[in-house]
């Protein structure tokens, strides 16, 4: 019987070389919710989406798929584990080679043997369902940053998969652009019924469309919760975080040995003497 | 109190395990693109589109180069040999030179500085802008869908570019030694035709191109996708490209000479 788990991560740790990114992180994401993982900056939250994806694996613990442990797949397995999964990537990486239509018809291409009035269907609803239906013939090079992003989601979609993956969705997105975004992630996890995780740092908009919420600092799961229940979170960390104060728990400043005064090359209580 | 002496020692150790480990990932990608090679020579039209980008996109600047250099060749040729009595050697020694050694390498350096830096570059931008990466989380390896179409349009455009240097060369001659400076055309012709062999000349020089042709394109393909994905790495690889191609090219020139002629 499957379990109730799209996703689960037991135990997991993750180093690049010798310096720790992860560390015993557990995880758990139930089929068709749509779970954020979220931030700051080189908290290790991208890699953990590279882990599910199986860009990388790790050094302990399992990364559970729909039942398979990604980190023991051979690479046939693992490409057929991708083919069942979408992945949004942070600036779209449309292939700029290519045009709108043959950037979503890649995949559809690439793995099927479809004939080309059908490819061309099916490129014509994906780009409909992301409102870019007559963009077809476009270069990647005359889209704004917001539709390039809407182009990449079309792609994401175009073989219908199980799992979808969100790499810093709403980065670098106009207030309108990013609200489409947000719009359309919903909508399309609604309607395709995929279970979903998106790494992001944008608390506000994130927290309005998931259904739960994990904390990464530091390489460890710190907090998590519904929405609901993170904005009512007392703990100081996450606090600062939704609330985006400059300094809590997470400092301000760069933590360095050194005064201000020494790197200055002030005397030490010049001012007193 | 010996670290003088050991240094220079240690850095050339250094550098020595450095290209050995570097000729090692260049061996195992070349293995890599051939593994992969299948889907690309099924899917045909995959390789020539990239032979239009490297090939017929070199078009023009290897039919110019090519005018020019036999143009050269012919003043020159004309210059020395009419000191000696035998002008009328003029196409057999333009011919010989564009054949055996000069078609094969500077098409190949062109080739190089026009192709090859445009593949890593745009194998490097590719790699930077996450489009590998997105290739392979779409369950395609970009080996089999980047590299592997590219590194076989370089190996099929660089004898024909190479040949046409040659032709373009030959005629560059014939216009300077016998349009210009008047020389019979059909002792320039038939001078050609006596001296040149098929097999050691023209089989020989194609095969050359050949050989630079794998080189400068695996070179090329490697330092792209090898390249630091930052604007500073990709254009650093591209630089890379351009200056290993060109002395791989002329140490292979060498070695190939010594064997064939």
């Amino acid at each position: 019987m499957p379990s109730d788990f799209f996703i689960e991560l037991r135990d997991v740790s993750f180093a690049y070389g010798e310096r720790p990114v992860l560390q015993n992180i557990n995880l758990r994401i139930p089929r068709g919710q749509l779970v954020a993982i979220m931030g700051g900056s080189g908290s290790g939250k991208t890699t953990l989406l590279r882990l599910i994806s199986g860009q990388f694996r790790p050094q302990h613990g399992e990364v559970i798929v729909d039942g398979h442990d990604v980190a023991k797949m051979t690479n046939a397995q693992l490409f057929a584990h991708r083919r069942r999964m979408g992945m949004l990537f942070q600036f779209g990486a449309l292939f700029t080679d290519l045009s709108v239509f043959d950037n979503v018809a890649f995949p559809i291409r690439e793995h099927t043997r479809l004939p080309e009035n059908l490819v061309r269907d099916l490129v014509i609803m994906k780009l409909n369902a992301v409102g870019l239906r007559g963009t077809q013939d476009l270069m990647p090079a005359q889209l704004s940053g917001g539709m390039a992003r809407r182009v990449a989601l079309a792609r994401a979609i175009a073989l219908d998969p199980a799992l979808m993956l969100y790499d810093e969705p709403f980065t670098g997105l106009d207030p309108i652009s990013l609200g489409v975004i947000a719009l359309l992630i919903k909508k399309l996890n609604d309607a395709l019924g995929t279970s979903a995780v998106m790494v992001t740092h944008d608390v506000h908009k994130s927290l309005d469309i998931v259904d739960h919420v994990y904390f990464v600092a530091n390489g460890k799961i710190i907090a998590d919760g519904t929405p609901d229940q993170v904005r009512a979170e007392p703990s100081p960390w996450v606090h600062q975080f939704v609330m985006g104060e400059a300094d809590g728990p997470v400092h301000f400043a760069y933590p360095v040995e050194s005064t201000l005064a020494h790197d200055l090359n002030i005397p030490q209580g010049g001012a007193h003497a | 109190m010996l670290e003088p002496l050991t240094a220079p020692l240690g850095k050339l150790g250094h550098l020595t395990l450095n290209a050995i480990a570097r000729l090692g990932g260049i061996s195992r990608f070349l293995l890599a693109i051939m593994l992969n090679s299948g889907q690309c020579l099924l899917r045909f039209s995959l390789v020539i589109r990239e032979v239009y980008f490297a090939g017929v996109l070199s078009l023009i600047i290897i039919i110019v180069s090519g005018l020019f250099v036999g143009m050269v060749l012919g003043l020159q040729g004309y210059n020395t040999l009419e000191r000696f009595g035998s002008a009328d050697a003029l196409g057999a020694m333009v011919a010989l030179s564009l054949l055996r050694e000069l078609g094969p390498v500077l098409a190949a350096l062109l080739f190089a500085s026009r192709s090859g830096s445009a593949m890593t570059a745009e194998i490097g931008l590719m790699k930077a802008t996450e489009q590998l990466d997105a290739m392979s989380v779409m369950a395609v390896n970009p080996i089999a869908r980047v590299v592997a179409p590219r590194f076989w349009a370089g190996i099929i455009s660089m004898p024909i570019l190479a040949a046409l240097f040659n032709v373009m060369g030959i005629f560059g001659g014939y216009l300077v030694g016998v349009v210009m400076i008047g020389l019979d055309e059909g002792t320039y012709w038939s001078q050609m035709r006596n001296s040149v062999d098929l097999h050691s000349d023209v089989v020989n020089g194609l095969i050359k191109s050949l050989v630079f042709g794998i080189a400068v394109t695996l070179i090329a393909v490697y330092e792209g996708y090898e390249a630091t994905p930052t604007a500073a790495g990709v254009s650093s690889a591209t630089t890379q490209t351009v200056v290993t191609s060109a002395l791989v090219i002329l140490a292979l020139d060498f070695i190939l000479t010594a064997f064939m002629f």
